[in-house]
């Protein structure tokens, strides 16, 4: 591998930063339909202006996500998609789209691998960060030591009932870079803008100058570019899994991907 | 040994901590806050003792169980949960919850249920204290704990079926926790068990261990009483088996039993036995035993008893396994009705079918009981199991 998942996602992020604007990932569960179409969806979607993507690693119980997100989860996991497939997927997806990826999961899938296992898995697969949904700061130190060792991204979390305190804490642990989360809730479509990705950027800003990617009930260009205005990243997670769920075949769900990634490519560029 | 308390991240040895989403973390601290000065508040201790006597109908008797006694070749005495106000021990931590949520100024309170006795209890502290109570409960749970749904109802709560995984409490948790990271800054989410992230499964055990302290006074080997040789609890998350365990942990005189579903035979997968048969890993936010296949997805529990079907327990059991000081066993569905039935005709008391499985342990090890004064922890009433025993017999 001649570039590290931390390298690859810190040009990505120096990258935007140049154009002045956000990074648009769009978020789909591994292997939904299946393993091979889920990788086609990943490829549209960067052809339709994507600057990454956050691959789902389906869990039985995501205690972060919402009703559309589960679902997708479940029938991921009805076809077979394990950590290893999901990985492969990610891996297809990097050597397809030379996007970087990010690959998100929950605690207990890695400690049954192994976190420095885990860890050397994502890199070898050639993804560039780990986002762990229900690993807090407090127990994260085990987890940032393997990312550094395997060279790979790590987000840390804050939230918008996160203190002083613990906001301290996330910064002072480097991660690669923060997971702001733009509603107080699980994943899921919003009707409206985020109330709290202002304030808590300019929170984060006024302590570190790590990357800030905000996910979480964003779900409109709109809503993209309001968030886009004040973080380094987007994430839009249940727009995208909602849609490749409602399709009724492979072309319907790669047309309205597409669609709907153009729309976010253009509004995360338009946003300031 | 022993742990008072567990070490400033929630552990209690490699088990417990906190896995949850960053959202809810703050609220966690405060928390654990709240209960570490409301616990050290001579103030909240009389009322909450105020509640329990008046209100809950603590002390709960210890009751010798004669004929029992006579036909296992033991001596058994049964301490009596079932008798506290709602039918089960569940209401100890409800009620202690309840006026922690009025102290951090919460109006509205969260809950899951398995059997619907910890949504009875907590339908009940709410009314009591007059706040807003939402109860996540499984489909699978809602039908086969019918009684208990209508009384959650009657007592003001608003039941919400969970339709997600097996419709059990597993999924019924797992609901609850996506409420209170949508809900935390109003709600207050008492959970039901010594379970979830920390520091519910220290506070709750420190809110069940009266049962325990009662049977010390209750049984302390005075005017003519012996005290116990072996206790022997039910264990779906663990809080009434902590309860009673942990003010004897340790004590060398004293045989701790935990007895988990069993369900269909272990061999048949369809178990909940997360002690005996599990490993560890993270389920609801707390390290600790639990069911999962071999890439770490958690599995399905199953039992006839819907408050020990489930894939987890509270971490410090897990503590408590890997040091010895309680020993874990179970038995299966079948074994458990026919202990339900047994204590029906021989005492006049219907159990509940979490509380006839550590009966049906004490029934299957009688032989090697012999003449040894056995306690039971009678964690609840079986009212709320008649229909669906009577439902096996249609
Ligand atoms: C009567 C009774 N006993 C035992 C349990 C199991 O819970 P725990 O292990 O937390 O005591 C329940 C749970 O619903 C119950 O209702």
């Amino acid at each position: 591998m001649t570039e590290s998942g931390q390298q690859r996602l810190a040009e990505l992020f120096a990258g935007v930063k140049a154009e002045g604007r956000a990074a648009l990932l769009p978020y789909l569960t591994a292997g939904i339909p299946t393993p091979e179409q889920s990788v086609e969806l990943f490829v549209a979607m960067a052809e339709a202006g994507a600057d990454g993507f956050e691959v789902g690693i389906p869990y039985a119980d995501p205690l972060m996500d919402g009703p559309v997100i589960m679902r997708a989860g479940e029938q991921a996991l009805r076809n077979g998609v394990t950590v290893d497939v999901a990985l492969r997927v990610a891996q297809q997806v990097v050597e397809r789209t030379a996007k970087p990826v990010l690959v998100m999961t929950y605690v207990n899938p890695v400690l049954r691998i192994g976190i420095d296992r885990f860890f050397e898995k994502v890199a070898s697969a050639g993804v560039s960060g780990v986002i762990i949904a229900d690993l807090p700061v407090d127990e994260a130190l085990p987890y940032l030591v393997a990312a550094k060792q395997a060279q790979v991204g790590i987000a840390l979390f804050v939230a918008p009932t996160t203190d002083r305190t613990r906001l301290v804490s996330v910064v002072e642990s480097n991660p690669s870079f923060v997971y702001a989360v733009a509603e107080i809730g699980v994943t899921g479509e919003r009707s409206a803008n985020s109330a709290n990705t202002r304030a808590l950027a300019s929170r984060i800003r006024a302590l570190s100058d790590v990357p800030i990617v905000f996910g979480v009930g964003i779900s409109t260009p709109e809503h993209a570019a309001h968030a886009a205005a004040d973080g380094d990243g987007v994430i839009v997670g249940t727009a995208i899994v909602r849609r490749v769920l409602e399709a009724q075949s492979h072309e319907e769900a790669k047309a309205a991907l597409t669609l709907a990634v153009s729309e976010l490519a253009v509004a995360v560029r338009r946003s300031r | 040994m022993r742990l008072s308390r567990p070490d400033e991240t929630g552990r209690f040895g490699d088990f417990g901590g906190a896995f949850a989403p960053e959202t809810l973390m703050p609220a966690l601290r405060e928390l654990e806050a709240a209960f570490v000065d409301a616990w050290a508040d001579t103030g909240f201790h009389a009322d909450l003792d105020h509640l329990l006597s008046t209100f809950v109908g603590r002390p709960t008797p210890v009751y010798h169980a004669e004929r029992m006694s006579e036909r296992l070749g033991l001596d058994l005495w049964l301490k009596r949960e079932d008798l506290a106000h709602t039918g089960a021990h569940k209401i100890n931590n409800t009620v202690a919850q309840g006026l922690l949520t009025k102290r951090m100024g919460k109006p509205r309170v969260i809950a899951e249920t398995g059997a619907g006795q910890h949504g009875v209890a907590t339908a009940t502290a709410c009314a009591l204290l007059g706040l807003e109570c939402v109860v996540y409960m499984g489909e699978k749970d809602i039908e086969r704990q019918a009684l208990n749904v209508y009384r959650m109802r009657l007592l003001g709560a608003e039941v919400i079926p969970v339709t997600s995984g097996a419709g059990t409490l597993k999924d019924a948790v797992s609901a609850a926790l996506r409420d209170w990271v949508a809900s935390v800054e109003q709600t207050h989410y008492i959970i039901g068990s010594v379970v979830g992230p920390h520091p519910f499964p220290w506070m709750v055990r420190e809110f069940q261990k009266i049962i325990g302290e009662e049977l010390k006074q209750q049984l302390d080997g005075s005017s003519g009483l012996p005290t116990p040789e072996v206790i022997v609890a039910p264990v779906g998350g663990g809080s009434n088996a902590m309860g009673v365990f942990y003010p004897y942990a340790g004590d060398p005189d004293v045989d701790l039993v935990g007895v988990e579903a069993a369900g269909l035979g272990i061999s048949s997968g369809k178990h909940g036995a997360s002690l005996g048969h599990g490993s560890p890993g993270v389920i609801h936010g707390a390290m600790t035993y639990m069911l999962q296949d071999d890439f770490g997805q958690v599995l399905e529990a199953h039992s006839i008893s819907a408050g020990l079907d489930y894939p987890g327990v509270g971490p410090e059991h897990s503590y408590f396994k890997d040091e010895q000081l309680v020993r874990y066993e179970s038995v299966t569905d079948d074994e458990a009705v026919e202990a339900f039935h047994l204590l029906c005709r021989t005492e006049g008391i219907i159990p509940a079918l979490e509380s006839s499985h550590a009966l049906a342990w004490i029934i299957r090890e009688a032989a090697s009981l012999h003449g040894k004064t056995v306690v039971l922890n009678l964690s609840g009433r079986g009212d709320k199991d008649v229909q669906q025993i009577a439902a096996m017999y249609d």
